[in-house]
């Protein structure tokens, strides 16, 4: 059940008319030497995890620095209040992926997927579409091996951390993962999920990682939001047949070029771009002095 | 290919905000920890590179003392590391190193209990990874990935034989080994990572052979 690109996954799919999910659970079965039970409890304590982590994300947090906080709070009410723009699914994915994204920043627990910078892109989308689509919790298990299954040829062509490939690297992998799992949690092929990979990392090719003093808040918090609203606009234009011009494979080697020749200033150094904006370099001042010990 | 489990991906659990400079610097306090072997009564901690820029908003200070403390990467007390160490009557100090580090993420550690001293330098690989590069001075390579051995030798002939021949008659299978010395003749370090934990008895047994100083074991 090998599989090292998105060509070779999704043809072992059609071969054997499985899913993006079932292929990654039987490789990791066979690598791993544990049964299908154990993999997918493991999998299971993982959904627990950023439910807990999104719970508590939506009770409004301050961060660890004491920079941001309280945006998925405000989100989450605006959308309760009904009035908005766009509401639903939508609304739902965006807040509850800032709130996970903001119980990283105030030091909660998270589960890494794929970084814990880009923790809350995958989670967002999934618990979101669970409660709009009526959907179990094994439903949103099958669908978070469908997001490791893209993540995992990701980040074995490609990268996946933004201190090598940037922003595009970590939200841009957790949009491609969401997508491509929310594709297959409603049924689309594995053709479509593929489509939904590619138009979702290409629509945020060359995104820089340059948050402000360093911290994994500004802008990554946002752009969890973005990840996931990025997500649901890329696996409803695969669910409606749209396919890339450039295939997925293809699009992740793009990926890999563009982070590797990005300057170093926007590699998570807090060099360049929003962290040597005039606000970057007040916090900057502010965040990167002082000392803390007991004697 | 170097991701091989869906749970790299979708993982590890860990307290944020970040994997390297958060996650990665429990892993490499509590490994100073268990290479110490016992609780420290008094730590200072070092930051070189991105480390001494940024460790307070990442809280890669709390991080580590919380290793330190004997805390792993997804326990949420990491937070109250200060708390605990105050409790525990332990000194802790944070130094910012301004020499260029040749990893960006790099820490040092000194321990101190009653006579013991011990000092053990990390760095942050990214994703939670991490690697001891150094202890006592001594150049070395160790994930923690795996249950090790420190063997602290007299730089002889037989000497690295004894110790593997006894493992071999164990049946522990050593999966990565090297050796290194300040100085010719003098104190040498044999690091030898194995696929099973080492016993008591085994441990005492290696620690009886001529020419060992002092073992520092890695079980996990």
């Amino acid at each position: 059940m090998k599989f090292r690109n998105m060509q070779e996954l999704v043809k072992l799919c059609e071969e054997k008319n499985i899913s993006f999910s079932r292929a990654m659970l039987e490789y990791e079965c066979e690598t791993s030497g544990l049964s299908k039970e154990e993999i997918i409890s493991r999998m299971a304590d993982k959904l627990s995890v950023m439910k807990l982590s999104a719970e508590r994300g939506l009770k409004g947090l301050v961060s660890h620095s004491g920079l941001t906080g309280g945006n998925a709070k405000l989100i989450h009410d605006y959308m309760q209040n009904g009035d908005c723009l766009t509401g639903g699914v939508f609304l739902d994915a965006i807040s509850l992926a800032v709130a996970i994204n903001e119980n990283n920043a105030s030091m909660g627990v998270i589960c890494a997927t794929p970084t814990a910078g880009s923790c809350g892109v995958v989670p967002g989308v999934l618990l979101a579409l669970q409660k709009s689509l009526n959907k179990t919790d094994d439903d949103i298990i099958k669908a978070l091996f469908a997001a490791g299954a893209v993540g995992y040829i990701i980040a074995n062509n490609a990268v996946i951390s933004g201190a090598t490939g940037g922003c595009q690297a970590e939200i841009g992998s957790a949009s491609a993962m969401a997508a491509a799992a929310a594709v297959e949690l409603k049924g689309g092929s594995p053709a479509s999920c593929a489509n939904a990979c590619a138009i979702a990392l290409k629509n945020v090719l060359g995104l820089s990682c340059d948050p402000l003093a360093g911290l994994v808040e500004v802008p990554c918090i946002k752009r969890n939001a973005a990840g996931a609203a990025n997500a649901l606009c890329a696996a409803e234009m695969a669910l409606a047949g749209v396919i890339s011009y450039v295939p997925c494979d293809e699009v992740i080697d793009s990926m890999y070029r563009i982070g590797i020749s990005m300057p170093l200033a926007l590699r998570e150094t807090a060099l360049g771009g929003l962290a040597s904006s005039k606000t970057g370099k007040k916090w900057k001042k502010k965040l990167w002095s002082s000392s803390s010990h007991n004697e | 290919m170097k991701y091989q489990s869906v749970f790299d991906i979708i993982g590890p659990v860990m307290v944020g905000p970040s994997s390297s400079h958060t996650a990665g610097a429990v892993r490499i306090g509590l490994l100073a920890r268990k290479l110490f072997g016992r609780e420290p009564e008094r730590v200072t901690i070092h930051f070189y590179g991105s480390f001494a820029k940024t460790y307070k908003g990442h809280a890669t200070d709390v991080a580590t003392l919380a290793g330190l403390m004997g805390l792993s990467t997804f326990d949420e007390g990491i937070p109250k590391a200060f708390d605990i160490a105050n409790d525990k009557g332990i000194k802790y100090s944070f130094i910012e190193e301004s020499a260029i580090p040749k990893h960006p993420n790099t820490i040092v550690i000194d321990m101190y209990a009653e006579d013991k001293f011990s000092n053990v330098k990390g760095i942050s690989l990214g994703g939670g990874l991490v690697e001891i590069c150094e202890v006592d001075g001594f150049a070395l390579k160790l994930s923690g990935e795996s249950p090790a051995l420190l063997i602290f030798h007299i730089d002889t002939y037989g000497t690295i034989a004894s110790v593997t021949t006894l493992l071999a008659e164990k049946k522990i299978n050593i999966s990565h080994m090297e050796v290194s010395r300040l100085e010719k003749g003098r104190l040498a370090l044999m690091v030898i990572e194995t696929d099973q934990s080492v016993p008591d008895d085994i441990f005492s047994a290696i620690l009886a052979k001529p020419n060992i100083e002092r073992v520092v074991r890695l079980n996990l």
